[in-house]
């Protein structure tokens, strides 16, 4: 009986740290999700004297990546990123995180210019209101101009094709 | 060499005038209390993380403009969740993290307090037989 309470216990401590190890302390669930897109005005990437604000997507679902020249895991993810944009499931709009202009245009120039229009965030402001820290990040904006997903980290294919494909879908036929 | 002294007096004067030490420390202590999110062991105040150092001069510019402490506690959790306290809320979602410790304790408690019961017992309690054994061993 004892023996049985023994190895019961331990039995259980090693289920409990292995589901702790599995899962991923960087993965911080955002207190984004299901609330209006924060406010932004910012100039865009291209030409610095046009501006774009997240107001101009309402009445559609989008895509919002946060990106850097600067920033390897933004290469990495960037053939998923244009295969994403080239499906014309969404557009997708870019937010140039804390990059310089200089670097972040031959950076498009050099691996392709997926996205419908970038924004310029030079000193990271709007990144602070949508809750980035770990660039690159992800975000699905519906037609309310409600966030409805957050991924961190690199876009991976499985990622794009099981969660924001459908999601995307489903947040466009909902109307 | 006197008049490069005074120079050089001059200018630490200005650079230690230029910075607002009760601010700073205002800053330091609300920046110890959050976490920071690029490396999650260390504070706000600690890191040297580029997004560490930005949210320090939030702050900092938020303090400036007569906010309070709690609002700027707001604020972050408004972006990051909960995760930047390093002192969570008591919350449904984190009522195991606070009674938890003392639901252990209680539990090791009660286990000692078995076991100490279980080996007392036995001392009182001697069969007739061995009565007998202990009575023939006084006499």
């Amino acid at each position: 009986m004892r023996v049985f309470w023994v190895i019961a216990v331990f039995v259980s401590l090693v289920g409990l740290l292995a589901v702790g190890l599995q899962l991923n302390p960087r993965e911080v669930p955002s207190p984004l999700i299901g609330k209006p897109a924060p406010h932004f005005e910012l100039p865009l990437l291209t030409a610095p004297d046009k501006s774009f604000s997240q107001k101009d997507m309402l009445g559609a679902v989008w895509i919002l990546n946060v990106w850097a020249s600067w920033c390897p895991p933004c290469l990495v993810e960037h053939p998923v990123v244009t295969e994403l944009a080239r499906s014309g499931i969404a557009p997708v709009i870019g937010l140039n995180y804390k990059d310089a202009r200089d670097d972040a245009l031959p950076w498009l120039r050099r691996n392709g210019d997926p996205y419908k229009l970038s924004v310029y965030d030079a000193e990271g402001r709007i990144g602070i209101d949508y809750g980035v820290y770990g660039v690159p990040e992800t975000y699905v904006i519906d037609r309310k101009g409600v966030i409805r997903y957050k991924h961190i980290g690199p876009l991976t294919p499985e990622i794009a094709q099981k969660k924001l494909q459908p999601l995307v879908k489903e947040l466009a036929s909902r109307g | 060499m006197a008049r490069l002294l005074i120079v050089f007096l001059l200018f630490v004067g200005r650079a230690l005038a230029a910075e607002d030490p009760a601010l700073d420390r205002r800053v330091t202590e609300l920046g110890n209390e959050l976490r920071c999110l690029v490396c999650q062991n260390q504070t706000i105040a600690d890191s040297n993380a580029p997004l560490a150092v930005d949210l320090r001069n939030q702050i900092r510019e938020q303090l400036k403009s007569g906010k309070s402490e709690t609002e700027i506690k707001d604020y972050m959790v408004a972006r990051y969740g909960d995760f930047v306290l390093y002192r969570p809320p008591l919350k449904a979602s984190t009522v195991a993290l606070w009674v938890g410790p003392f639901l252990l304790l209680l539990l090791g408690f009660w286990l000692f307090y078995r076991r100490v019961a279980r080996k007392r017992a036995p001392e009182t309690q001697l069969s007739e037989a061995e009565r007998e054994r202990a009575a023939k061993l006084l006499e």
